[in-house]
């Protein structure tokens, strides 16, 4: 700890994190944490039936029960015009049911009272009487003749197709596809899953009756996005809400949208003139909140003579649930999923999507990835590798032949985006070394030869985060910057807010670092806020990886702007003029005379005491950047498992990640996220998910039914790195939160197939569970 | 029903319904909020606490089953204001991210390490197999736990700061 004190805490230093202190005690702040004064507890009822009309709600019983305030209803909240609210996709949500429920686990009636036990009483209290409605469980039911109508509410709305959205060049792609001399074809679902942070969603709303001041403390990933779209929905003044995130135990995109039950408890503290507090059990965040992915995908690869890559086609049909609520840029209504040519010089693409209301829960969240880049690097990286066994090339070798090459960069893709930089071979090479590739290969030949089943795979992911442009990038038409707010006080200390949230990446550490290098004032001396709406600067929120490529940005954009201040004082105080001084961390010197200078402590004590003739007071200001592109991403991950053919058990032995995320500002902190990341991917590859029976009942509503990783299961991981800077990003980094959940699916399962492609098995849908790989083994007559 | 124990070394009492869970008892009755929930079902170990010495999940006991007993919760282990060995390793390895976990991890290792000072990582992945972290992936929390370990046991082969300052240990 002494070392750590020590350190400056610059970029490229493994500080330890300052915020470890508060959660190490047990002092973590988080909502559930909070208690006020007169406090009241709500729970919500939620429909038993994926789908069926409500023929009644009787509350009557509940309401005279011990402790209870008040039961609210779907129609309580109409005759407030809240029954309803608006998603982050323009559709519309029912906040408590009015009409039908269209999903197990929807939101029909809320208990507020004194106490948390109380409210659960009273909400079991409830009868609803129901008429069950036939489910539509999956797209093909939603688009088959006589299925049933699942938003009859909406104008206009004659079936479930929600959208249909194309990208790239049709005509040329055929052409392309005409003329190739293999074409390779993988069917694929990427399975409904479930974010499932530690802590699930929940929130105190506390509207005070006297200055009609809404505080509500939420778990929010995106604060000032949510008070804007708060403002919106229920005709609050802006001025008049403040949004305050606390500590979250974690987000991966489950706390990005708005829930009904932040909108029911508001509108119950307006209505009673006390806080509430809701908080969500487990099966409720996992029932009912933002699930992930769901998506079935078909993709076609135009191979030429010579192994080259001519073409991508690919449809997806998407399962949003019963209402189109995704939380992604509005422009993008499959989300950033054209970005699935990947790291692949592939001339010309063309896909087609479209999406389909279903009897399941809504919100599709991009679960630790940029809006849909996990499904299409998934695609894309299972697809070349069925390629390569197809042909019987070398799975490495036909990714080599294939890249974006280095001396492309910037690269323009043939669905239009613009790859900022990369080096492709070079995290290859980095990898394949790690890993002893041909070594490996070789083994694992004397192996099969041997009867066992053994196999490697490979995926070269590239992601395209850190939304965004504003000009293409805005969630309800707000536009994606993102921003810093820097105070420098008299003794040299400061105080930096942002418009972003951290979950656990460790904000308070990193943005201090960029503090610490920018502006030289030692980042144990720099103070990180963010979440509170009413202090930090006006920001998008901690998401899609874009913290550190925009209010990272923005922060090293602020720390210059008050470096250009501190240069002039440090000139009056020195009496030099301002083009005679140099910078050097930390200080203002007279070039050639270095001890002639000032510290940046010294110089921020002369802004509130000694300034120049006519300069405002103070060292302090804001600065809102919007990116000039989106940052790319990459690396390349390889996995080595071994399958037990009794069991159809699959381990994984070896697991190698080189990731490159251009520079690094706190090396400890980003393979921090890597190991995250890879443990989620894991989990999705092999354990989580969330699916439904055919009358629509949710499997996997609870951490019995839905798997996630442990310590025991988690294989170990052995990292690697390769820095290829951001040429646009101010201090060359590009993000990192996701990178390892959106690349190590893929190679998960590729090195399953690799494993079962002697076989003749080409694919397994995740997650790759024991069961799965056995079936496949004995139907192809593997028996012992 | 009238429910006595033993907090951190202090006793508490409370006066709650017969239903009421431990977790619930300690986090509302008492405040000790560093007892985390993070599932209701036994799954995910965030609100594991110590029972006389062994972890237990304190969403799955009432309050009244553990009158006269002796816990203890995350806001025990640092002793006058100095971290626990346990909690040191936490910070030096970052063997923590979004935090909330972290309590239950924390205690889960140091009952380990009172049994078993010097754990194998095998040893150590078992112990910890009943609580969940989704921020991790582990690998730091076991580096975490190997760090408190060499910790304690480098203070158990040195010379107490009493037999120093008596002169001793030369
Ligand atoms: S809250 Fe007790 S085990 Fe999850
Ligand atoms: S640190 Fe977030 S759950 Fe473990």
């Amino acid at each position: 700890m002494s070392a750590t004190m020590h350190m400056h805490g610059g970029i490229g230093e493994s500080i330890k994190r300052k915020e470890d202190a508060r959660f190490l005690r047990g002092k973590g702040n988080y909502i559930d944490d909070l208690t006020l004064p007169s406090m009241l507890h709500m729970a919500i009822l939620r429909s038993p039936h994926a789908h069926a009309r409500i023929k009644s709600v009787d509350t009557s019983a509940a309401g005279s029960m011990p402790g209870v305030i008040a039961v609210v209803t779907g129609e309580l909240m109409a005759q407030h015009k809240l029954a309803w609210m608006p998603t982050l996709s323009y559709d519309t949500q029912a906040v408590l049911a009015t009409d039908k429920v269209r999903f197990q686990g929807q939101e029909v009636a809320a208990v507020i009272a004194e106490t948390k036990y109380q409210a659960e009483d009273a909400r079991d209290a409830i009868v609803v009487d129901y008429e069950i409605l036939p489910a539509v469980t999956s797209p093909e039911g939603a688009k088959a003749a006589g299925a049933p109508l699942i938003r009859d509410e909406k104008e206009g709305q004659k079936d479930n197709h929600i959208y249909h959205w194309e990208s790239g060049d049709k005509a040329k792609t055929q052409a392309a596809f005409a003329n190739a001399a293999k074409v390779v074809r993988l069917h694929t679902f990427y399975p409904r899953c479930h974010p499932a942070p530690l802590e699930t969603c929940g929130c105190v709303a506390d509207v005070n009756p006297a200055t009609g001041k809404a505080t509500i403390y939420m778990t929010s990933q995106a604060p000032h996005a949510i008070r804007t779209v708060f403002a919106l929905v229920t005709g609050l003044p802006e001025q008049n809400i403040r949004v305050i995130s606390p500590d979250i135990g974690g987000g991966f995109g489950n706390k990005v949208p708005v829930y009904p039950g932040y909108v029911v408890a508001t509108a119950a503290s307006l209505l009673i003139g006390r806080p509430v507090k809701w908080i969500e059990d487990r099966s409720e965040n996992l029932i009912s909140t933002g699930f992930a992915r769901d998506y079935h995908m078909t993709g076609d690869l135009a191979v030429d003579a010579n192994g080259k890559m001519t073409a991508l086609r690919v449809h997806l049909d998407s399962d949003n649930g019963a209402f189109f609520s995704d939380a992604q840029p509005s422009k993008f209504k499959a989300g950033l999923f054209h970005i699935v040519t990947g790291s692949y010089d592939i001339p010309t693409a063309h896909i087609t999507a479209d999406g389909y209301y279903t009897n399941k829960a809504p919100g599709g969240v991009a679960y630790r990835c940029s809006f849909r880049v996990t499904e299409a690097s998934y695609l894309i990286e299972r697809l070349v590798t069925n390629a390569a066994l197809e042909l019987g090339l070398d799975q490495a070798e036909f990714r080599m032949n294939n890249f974006v090459k280095p001396e492309q960069f910037p690269y323009t893709s043939a669905t239009g985006w613009i790859y900022d930089s990369g080096d492709y071979p070079k995290a290859m090479n980095v990898a394949l070394e790690k890993l002893g590739y041909d070594e490996l290969r070789k083994d694992v030949e004397a192996r099969r030869k041997k009867g066992e089943v053994t196999g490697i795979g490979i995926a070269s992911f590239t992601e395209v985060v850190g939304a965004g442009h504003g000009a293409d990038f805005d969630i309800l038409g707000l536009r994606m910057f993102d921003s810093a707010e820097l105070r420098v006080h008299p003794t040299g200390k400061a105080l930096l807010r942002m418009g972003t949230k951290s979950q656990g990446q460790g904000h308070e550490t990193t943005f201090a670092q960029i503090v610490a290098e920018e502006l030289g004032i030692p980042a144990s001396d720099v103070a990180v806020e963010e979440g509170d709406t009413d202090t930090a600067p006006y920001g998008l929120g901690t998401y899609a990886s874009r913290s550190t490529p925009v209010a990272g940005a923005a922060t090293a954009m602020v720390s210059r702007k008050l470096r250009d201040k501190a240069r002039m004082i440090a000139a009056h105080l020195l009496e030099a003029a301002d083009e005679d001084l140099e910078w050097e961390r930390g200080k203002f010197y007279v070039k050639g005379s270095p001890d002639r200078a000032k510290t940046i402590q010294e110089i921020a004590f002369a802004a509130y005491t000694n300034l120049p003739e006519g300069m405002e007071a103070g060292l302090e200001g804001v600065h809102y950047y919007d990116p000039p592109n989106m940052t790319y991403p990459f690396g390349t991950y390889a996995v080595v498992v071994d399958v037990d053919k009794g069991t159809g058990q699959v381990k994984v032995r070896r697991m190698v990640a080189v990731d490159d995320c251009g520079v690094r500002i706190n090396p400890m902190i980003v393979e921090g996220q890597i190991h995250g990341g890879l443990t989620e991917g894991f989990g999705i590859a092999f354990m989580e998910l969330i699916t439904f029976d055919s009358e629509g009942n949710c499997i996997g509503s609870n951490f019995m039914d839905y798997l996630l990783p442990t310590a025991w299961e988690t294989p170990k991981f052995e990292i690697g790195e390769t820095v290829t800077p951001s040429p646009h990003h101010p201090l060359g980094a590009k993000g990192v939160g996701e990178s390892a959940t959106v690349g190590s699916p893929a190679a998960y399962v590729n090195a399953v197939i690799d494993a079962l492609s002697p076989y003749g098995i080409t694919n397994i849908d995740m997650p790759v569970t024991s069961d799965k790989v056995w079936a496949a083994l004995r139907s192809k007559g593997v028996t012992e | 029903m009238k429910v006595t124990m033993r907090v951190n070394g202090g006793e508490r009492t409370g006066d709650v319904e017969p239903r009421v869970l431990l977790a619930d008892f300690l986090r509302t009755n008492l405040a000790l909020t560093g007892t985390h929930i993070g599932c209701d079902t036994t799954s995910c170990g965030a609100c594991t606490v110590l029972l006389d010495g062994e972890p237990v999940k304190s969403c799955t006991l009432l309050a009244v089953q553990v009158d006269g007993r002796d816990i203890t919760t995350v806001e025990g282990l640092a002793q006058g204001g100095a971290l626990s060995p346990v909690q040191v390793g936490f910070h030096e390895e970052h063997g923590l991210q979004c935090g909330f976990c972290t309590p239950g991890m924390m205690l889960v290792g140091t009952a380990l390490l009172e049994q078993n000072p010097d754990p194998t990582e095998e040893q150590i992945r078992w112990a910890i197999s009943g609580n969940i972290c989704r921020c991790t992936g582990y690998m730091n929390i076991v580096k975490a736990i190997q760090h408190a370990a060499n910790v304690k046991q480098a203070a158990a082969s040195a010379p107490s700061p009493a037999a120093v300052a008596a002169g001793g240990g030369e």
